[in-house]
Parts: structure tokens; C-alpha cells; sequence
């Protein structure tokens, strides 16, 4: 029945399962290593500089958040929106909104100039900065997460499940906008700025996250050797379309209203048409590979569970590339300091800023993403998270 | 033995007179040496400024650079993507009619300023006076601050550092920034840019005049009155401490 989803362990495989757990170490080790020649070596030895001050680990980090909040929307379709599809597919989400923050608050603090003051962050707070209101958003959400989880799957407490599904679901709304308004209060730089961020982000938390969503699913099926019942597939790929939709209409607005202001068409130009590695991974990554190629994916007669996982596959390296736009992109465009002056100094002033990242902040960065999927990989083994719309086909397959 | 007692009693007499004539001094002395004594706090009846004056200041003069370095025990510029620069020369030119000019950047010193209100822990913080620093005991190095500062004057300290000034003192994964010389100014004293700069003009004084902005009396304040000075990015409306003349 569907207002009673059932879920199953998956125990098979065990030589597989080590060795995906090896291969999750694998990166975690290559992330550790990074992390400790960067604090010993201090920033010097990566490609960040006093112009680009957050490079790929913040590129990856601030992904892999966006991503966690709204992987919890499967979450709360199911208990908001009261869909049973989705509904047993809770549990799942909670896990992978879980599971990515942890990735993606590791990366942002193992990038810190002082990870080890990492509680002072935690005890020092100047409530006008918004981001110390994200760490306390970040803080409550794995405390709301968790306790949404254990009602999910304790079915003695399911009676606060509702309460907490939609506490989570408010609380993720209010993290992601503060997380878009990071940006969106940096005055001073012509690529932030707009309070557009905040919906933006939203918006693409949404895409991001049901898409990574998609990609676990279906890697948890083909490992059971399952079918996604095709009517579910069919609505969860044309909810991740919509959500594709509306991320290109929002950077469409985004750019539109910033061409309306007079002062902020150098920055168009630069990041539109002549700002080189900008403008490829605005238009080729975060537009074609993100956008388009996905929609057509999803929306071509007769989508299959792979090419749903591939349009999936291509929405998160669209997010990769949209955040390297925004985050590195938007630094690398000069200040205005002087408007209507030709500027020049010692301290890279009025020139495009490079920005070369070397392997250990990649390292970092793929670090975050192992961390997700090593806690994923071991919770879906422990715990009951798979799925199972039909327990009975399961039964016989077994 | 009524000698011995009054000898006893004399001693006893002389000590407490002199532990007495230790304290009352002792606090006197503090309050000559120090011209903002350590233990008053800093007060908003002074707003510590700086104004330069672009007519006079020389394209290709690094003198108030040098100077700022050595106060503040940052190494030479040799690696201009990731040193610390407190202080930078920039050279302008105008876009529409060409004409040139040369100024020092630095720290603006706002009255709002932008760091301070999005650091997570409070380490960027505004003195009372107008001052902006960085508690390098609570600056956990997220560089949120920089992409924050309109003027690029903060710097991450990418290195382990050596051969510090004992009263600056830096650390390596924090961020910093020009203390308008905060040590030499609690002491009465003038940043060392500016003693630099008119050391370069000679008799002519120098190019930057540095004062508190809130007393009428003050030559800054003086100057500011008499000519037209600009706020840099004025649109932000920051009330900047450091203001400039020529622009």
C-alpha cells in the first residue's frame, strides 16, 4: 500500500561494498593530505591569492550545501505535500541532506586560514554577519534533519513526523536563502550584490539536489537489481525538468536586470562574452551541459532510468560550473575602485584576476563529495533506506 | 628599649610612607609616559582620519609603502599575488581626458564598514575612534572580509611569518590590515606613512595629514573645511576615515 512504504536492507555483495568503501578512502585520504600541506604550508602553495580569496574548495563546499538542502525536498514533498511516492523516499533524503552538509561543511572549514579555531567560529558570534547565520542554519539543520529522520523510521514517533517534516522544510528554505545572500550582500563587488541571490539559490538547490537524489536512487537499484517503477520515474524526471527550467530562467533574469544598470555592463561583457575560461563555463557548463542538454534529455520520448541518470549527472556538473562562475568568476573581474579610470598598481588593481587551482584543492573538494558518499554508502548498508514501492516484485526477486 | 620601639616605630612609619609614595607615583608616571594611558578605554569624541592630498603625491614615491612595511614588519613585495600589502601606490589615469594621478590606498577606515559586519566571530571589529582591526585571537580565516572590502585594502597571510615587530604582531591564516599605526597613535604619535611622506616632501610637508576629524581645531579638520576633499566609492556611503584631495 502506498500510505504504507516498506523499506529493505541491502546486505548483498559484500566484496563490492568494501570496495567501494576503499575507493571513498581513497579520496578522503588525498583530501587529508591536502589539507594538511595547505595549514602547513599555509595558502601560499594553492592557487588562491589576495584577489581570488575563495577558489575550488569554496566552489565545491558551497555546492555540495546548496545540494544538501534541497535533496530534502523529496523529503518533504512526501510529508508537506503528502505525495506517497515521495513519501518513501523520505528517509533516503534526509540521509543524503545529511550526508552532503557533512561534506560540504568539511571542505569549507578544512579551507579555514585557521581550521583549528574552528571553535571559536562555533562560539563567537556577531549576529549582523550572515554567515555566522548560516553556521547556525547549518547547526539546526543536521539537528532537525536527524530528529526528521528518526521519526521517519521509528514508526512510534511518527506522530511528530509531520511537525518536523515541515520544520525541516521551512528550515532548509531559510538556510539556502542565507546561504544565496552570502553573496548577495557583498556590496562592493559588481558580480553580487542583488537580492535576486537568495531566490536563485533556492532554485537551483532545488535542481541540485534532485538530481543528486536521482543519481543515488538509481545507483541503489541497479546495485539490487531493481526497477524504478516507471510512473515514479516519470514524475520525478519531469519535476527535476521543471526545476532545470526555472534555474535558466532565474540566471536569465539574473543577467537581464544586471544589464538594465548601466554600471554593471563591463561585468556583463566580461562574463557573457570576452572573460575566457568565465564565459566558456557560463555558457558550455552552467547553460548547454546544465540546462539544455538535461531538458532535452528528460523531455525526448521514451526517457529510460539511464538517461534520466545522465541528464541527472549533467544537472551536477552544470551546479559545479554555475558555482565556479559565480564564486571565482565574480572575483576575477576587477574592483571598481576609481569608475572612469584606467587603474594600475602593485596589487593587481584593475586587472582581470588568474586563477590557477592546483590538485590538492581539487583534492579537497572531492574530499567533500567522498565524505557524502562513504556516510551514504554505510548508512544504506546498516539501515533500511532503499525505496520499495512494491515489496512484493522485490520478494520475488529475491 | 623604648629606644628600640621607636626605632621600630619609625621603620614601620617610613615603610608605609613609602609604599604610599610608590603607589601615587606609580600611577602618575603611566599617565605622563602615554598619551591615551592603557587602562582608559578609547572614546568616540575622537574620530582618527587621514586625508591625502593627490596633488603632491609623486607617481613612482613608494616612500609612505617602505615606511608602513617597516613599522609593521611586513617583508618586501616580491610575490605581489600573495604578500601582504598594508599600503599600495596606484596610479590613475582618466579615461575621457587622460590626466593622471598617483595616491596611496589603504584601510579607508569607514564608519560602516563592510568587514565588520559580515565576519562571523566579531574578530573585524571598529574602535571607538574610528580604527578598523582584526583580533588575530579570534580571526579564523575564512577571507569573508575581503570579498567584502570595496577597497581591497585586506590581506591573507599566506606564509609562516619570521622577524615580527613585537608590538604587531601577525599570524599566519589570518587576515589583516593598516592600523592607521594603532600603537604609535595610543601613544600620541602619527602613523609611520605619514611621517614618511613628509620626511620625503621636506620643507614643504608631505602629501598626507593624518588627525582627529571630530575636533574643529585640528588641522585635518581645518583642511577639510577649506577644500574639496572626495570619499572614495561615496556612493557606498561608508563615511570613510580617509578622505582625498585632487581626485
Amino acid at each position: 500500500m502506498a500510505s504504507a512504504p516498506t523499506y529493505v536492507e541491502t546486505q548483498s555483495r559484500p566484496g563490492a561494498f568494501w570496495g567501494l568503501l576503499a575507493a571513498g578512502g581513497l579520496f578522503m585520504l588525498a583530501a587529508f593530505a591536502a589539507f594538511l600541506h595547505f595549514e602547513h604550508s599555509g595558502h601560499v602553495v594553492t592557487g588562491m591569492d589576495n584577489q581570488i580569496v575563495w577558489g575550488m574548495p569554496h566552489v565545491f563546499a558551497v555546492f555540495l550545501i546548496v545540494a544538501a538542502s534541497g535533496v530534502l525536498n523529496v523529503a518533504s514533498i512526501g510529508s508537506v505535500f503528502g505525495k506517497p511516492a515521495y513519501k518513501a523516499r523520505a528517509p533516503l533524503s534526509g540521509l543524503l541532506a545529511l550526508a552532503m552538509m557533512a561534506g560540504g561543511l568539511a571542505v569549507l572549514a578544512a579551507d579555514l586560514g585557521r581550521p583549528d579555531r574552528l571553535i571559536v567560529a562555533m562560539t563567537h558570534f556577531n549576529f549582523k554577519s550572515i554567515f555566522a547565520l548560516n553556521m547556525m542554519f547549518y547547526s539546526g539543520f543536521f539537528a532537525i534533519v536527524a530528529a526528521y529522520l528518526v521519526t521517519l523510521m521509528d514508526r512510534s514517533l511518527g506522530g511528530y513526523n509531520k511537525v518536523l517534516g515541515f520544520l525541516a522544510f521551512f528550515w532548509r528554505l531559510a538556510l539556502t536563502t542565507a546561504t544565496g545572500s552570502i553573496f548577495g550582500f557583498l556590496i562592493a563587488r559588481t558580480a553580487y550584490g542583488s537580492a535576486l541571490m537568495a531566490p536563485m539559490f533556492i532554485i537551483y538547490s532545488f535542481a541540485y539536489g534532485l538530481a543528486a537524489f536521482l543519481i543515488v536512487q538509481g545507483g541503489m537499484y541497479a546495485w539490487n537489481s531493481l526497477k524504478l517503477d516507471e510512473g515514479i520515474l516519470a514524475r520525478m524526471k519531469n519535476l527535476l525538468a521543471v526545476f532545470v527550467g526555472a534555474s535558466l530562467y532565474f540566471t536569465a533574469v539574473m543577467h537581464l536586470t544586471s544589464l538594465y544598470f548601466a554600471r554593471q555592463i563591463d561585468y556583463e561583457r566580461f562574463l557573457l562574452l570576452d572573460g575566457g575560461v568565465y564565459t566558456a563555463t557560463f555558457w558550455l557548463g552552467q547553460v548547454v551541459v546544465g540546462g539544455i542538454l538535461p531538458l532535452v534529455l528528460l523531455f525526448a520520448p521514451g526517457a529510460t532510468q539511464m538517461r534520466v541518470i545522465v541528464a541527472s549527472v549533467l544537472v551536477v556538473l552544470g551546479g559545479l560550473a554555475q558555482m565556479f562562475v559565480t564564486i571565482v568568476g565574480g572575483q576575477a573581474f576587477p574592483l571598481e575602485i576609481f569608475p572612469g579610470y584606467a587603474i594600475s598598481s602593485t596589487f593587481q588593481d584593475g586587472v582581470v584576476n588568474n586563477y590557477s587551482p592546483v590538485l590538492g584543492e581539487f583534492a579537497l573538494g572531492f574530499g567533500g563529495i567522498a565524505l557524502a558518499f562513504l556516510i551514504t554508502v554505510v548508512a544504506v548498508r546498516v539501515l533500511r533506506f532503499l525505496p520499495q514501492d512494491d515489496f512484493a516484485t522485490l520478494k520475488a526477486e529475491d | 628599649m623604648s629606644e628600640n620601639n621607636s626605632r621600630r616605630g619609625f621603620l614601620a612609619t617610613s615603610a608605609a610612607a613609602l609604599a604610599g609614595l610608590t603607589l601615587a607615583p606609580g600611577i602618575r608616571l603611566v599617565e605622563i609616559a602615554a598619551a591615551k594611558p592603557d587602562h582608559e578605554p578609547v572614546t568616540a569624541k575622537v574620530r582618527w582620519g587621514m586625508l591625502i592630498d593627490t596633488t603632491r603625491c609623486q607617481s613612482g614615491c613608494t616612500e609612505c609603502v617602505s615606511a608602513c612595511g617597516k613599522e609593521n614588519g611586513l617583508s618586501e613585495v616580491t610575490k605581489p599575488r600573495t604578500d601582504a600589502q598594508w599600503i599600495r601606490k596606484i596610479d590613475l589615469k582618466e579615461l575621457k581626458t587622460g590626466r593622471a594621478l598617483s595616491l596611496p590606498m589603504m584601510c579607508q577606515h569607514c564608519a560602516h564598514p563592510p568587514c565588520v559586519d559580515v565576519c562571523p566571530t566579531g574578530a573585524s571589529f571598529k574602535r571607538a575612534d574610528g580604527i578598523v582591526l582584526v583580533d588575530r585571537h579570534i580571526c579564523i580565516g575564512c577571507r569573508y572580509c575581503m570579498m567584502a572590502c570595496p577597497y581591497k585594502a585586506r590581506s591573507f597571510v599566506h606564509e609562516p611569518l619570521t622577524d615580527q615587530n613585537p608590538e604587531v604582531p601577525r599570524g599566519q591564516g589570518c587576515v589583516e590590515s593598516c592600523t592607521l599605526c594603532v600603537h604609535r597613535v595610543d601613544r600620541g604619535g602619527t602613523p609611520a606613512c605619514v611621517e614618511a611622506c613628509a620626511a620625503a616632501g621636506g620643507g614643504n610637508g608631505g602629501a598626507m595629514l593624518f588627525g582627529d576629524l571630530n575636533d574643529p581645531e585640528s588641522a585635518i579638520a581645518k583642511r577639510i573645511r577649506e577644500v574639496k576633499t572626495t570619499q572614495v566609492r561615496a556612493d557606498l556611503k561608508l563615511d570613510l576615515g580617509v578622505r582625498y584631495e585632487g581626485i
